[in-house]
């Protein structure tokens, strides 16, 4: 009974904490959610575009973009963000900390998103580019049309990973004081001390939007599926 | 390498589409130039290209003590490997084991792992178990989160390597009378294990980052070891330069021979 009781306080202050805090842990929420899709959304951006300068016919173009994803799938993200949050401010480029978090997380899933995109590319069969190619499509008219809607399937799953990489990514820029999630529980833990209900409230964040993250993947893979639509005939399984 | 899309995505240029690419060539060159060029600038206006700032990373006791930090952080990721990769090869074999109870065990454990941030798990045992007594050495504080999170996604590569081993082998090993555990312990895992060796290296190189998490638990890995020498010389941007780009070597090379094993591999496969 003394621990039944015991425990049924410990709910009702944590309820009561979660409530006191609630317009802390909502924007905390909000900062990890932002970071998140603001990053992911550039990296798909920028890491598409390496990708097409990675394949395009113009050495230097394809050097450059070789070169930027060695160096940023290499240097840890949290190297990365420290760098320009506390490196940058030295040579007269001053960001805000959330923006330091937004730029570190793009640069860093940017070249996860080329590397995907390019394999991607590389699952289409020759003889789809071969074929655009003889109908006269040019080098961005047989990568729009023929390449990379089909590249787009294969890379949904690949894709998945590097946005859970950006969501699990997002709690280091509490290291740069960015009052995302992991910076507001953990403080609220250190005032209250009340470890478990922070732990949850966190845990629960990151677990959902990874997994939401990947539920969507999947719908999104359903629907570009071959056959998915009913436009075309699924294509025969290679084995 | 010679039947993927990428290498007919454009024909063999003509005269004409040469001089294109030669135009095209010149103007990125000079674009990417320019970018590099006014980065440069950055610094220079803000005195930052002072040579003072630099020399001091060329300096024995600079050195050694960025070496240290360097060591703590080989020391930190091999100890998180030895015992993250054996654990995550056992969190494979229970998530493809018959019981059940042992499947439920390891997806919950790795789906868990492989989905919250190594930071949160690292604040567990920095801010919440020392509230209920449970102290840890500033050396475990760092390695067991390492360890818990490594194990997930080592358990994920050991599942595919198991899993992209031939059915036949199996087959074969069952014709000739060994029990599932035989087969898989004497026939099956020591080809998987070769298989995800390049993966394991990848994996070598995600702890290798995690481990700058040295910098939240204070404990002398190169991160922060760099902070330290920071408020020493407050040369900041220098420091996490210099930093970043042993960071980067290191991984470079744990990349390149990871790809270099697997290519080898694959045209083993192809010779075979």
């Amino acid at each position: 009974m003394e621990t039944l009781h015991g425990i049924i306080q410990y709910l009702q202050e944590s309820i009561a904490l979660l409530g006191d805090n609630l317009p802390l842990l909502l924007q905390g929420i909000g900062y990890t959610v932002a970071l998140t899709l603001l990053g992911y959304g550039f990296a798909l951006i920028l890491g598409t575009v390496l990708a097409v300068c990675r394949v395009s016919p113009i050495p230097p173009l394809r050097w450059a973009s070789a070169v930027y994803v060695e160096i940023f799938r290499n240097i840890p993200l949290l190297s990365l963000l420290i760098l320009i949050a506390f490196g940058l401010p030295d040579v007269g480029l001053l960001l805000p900390y959330f923006w330091c978090g937004v730029l570190g997380l793009t640069l860093s899933s940017g070249a996860f998103v080329c590397e995907n995109v390019r394999s991607g590319i590389n699952t289409v069969p020759v003889g789809h580019a071969e074929a655009a190619r003889s109908i006269g499509l040019g080098f961005f008219g047989t990568l729009r049309f023929v390449v990379l809607p089909q590249a787009f399937r294969a890379m949904v799953q690949p894709l998945v990973n590097v946005f859970i990489g950006t969501v699990i990514g997002s709690a280091l820029c509490s290291a740069i004081a960015v009052s995302e999630i992991t910076w507001v529980t953990q403080t609220l833990n250190i005032q209250s001390g009340r470890a478990v209900v922070m732990f949850l409230v966190a845990g629960a964040v990151y677990l959902g939007m990874s997994l939401g993250g990947a539920a969507l993947g999947g719908v999104i893979e359903r629907a570009v599926a071959p056959g998915g639509t009913g436009r075309c005939a699924p294509a025969p399984r290679s084995t | 390498m010679s039947n993927s899309a990428t290498q007919v995505l454009f024909d063999a240029p003509g005269p004409k589409g040469r001089r294109r690419i030669l135009l095209l060539s010149i103007l990125s060159v000079l674009a990417i130039a320019g970018l590099l060029a006014a980065g440069l600038w950055q610094f220079h206006a803000n005195g930052q290209l002072d040579p003072n700032k630099w020399v001091v990373y060329l300096r024995a006791d600079y050195l050694a003590f960025l070496g240290q930090g360097l060591w703590g952080t080989l020391k930190v990721t091999a100890a998180a490997a030895v015992v993250a990769f054996p654990f995550g090869l056992l969190l494979a074999l229970a998530r493809l084991s018959r019981s059940s109870l042992l499947r439920a065990i390891a997806i919950t454990w790795i789906e868990f792992f492989r989905g919250i941030p190594m930071l949160l798990v690292v604040y567990a045992f920095l801010l919440a178990l020392p509230a209920f007594g449970v102290t840890f050495p500033r050396f475990w504080m760092l390695v067991i989160p390492m360890i818990l999170v490594s194990s997930a996604a080592t358990a994920e590569v050991f599942r595919a390597g198991i899993k992209a081993v031939d059915r036949g082998q199996h087959e074969a090993a069952a014709a000739i009378g060994l029990s599932r555990r035989d087969a898989m312990a004497s026939v099956v895992l020591p080809q998987a294990v070769r298989l995800v060796l390049p993966s394991l290296i990848l994996a070598l190189v995600t702890l290798l980052k995690d481990s700058t998490l040295g910098y939240v638990v204070s404990y002398n890995e190169l991160q922060f070891q760099g902070k330290t020498l920071v408020s020493i010389t407050r040369y900041l941007v220098q420091t996490y330069l210099v930093v970043s780009v042993i960071y980067i070597v290191i991984n470079l090379l744990l990349t390149r021979i990871a790809l270099a094993l697997d290519a080898r591999m694959k045209a083993r496969a192809v010779a075979s």
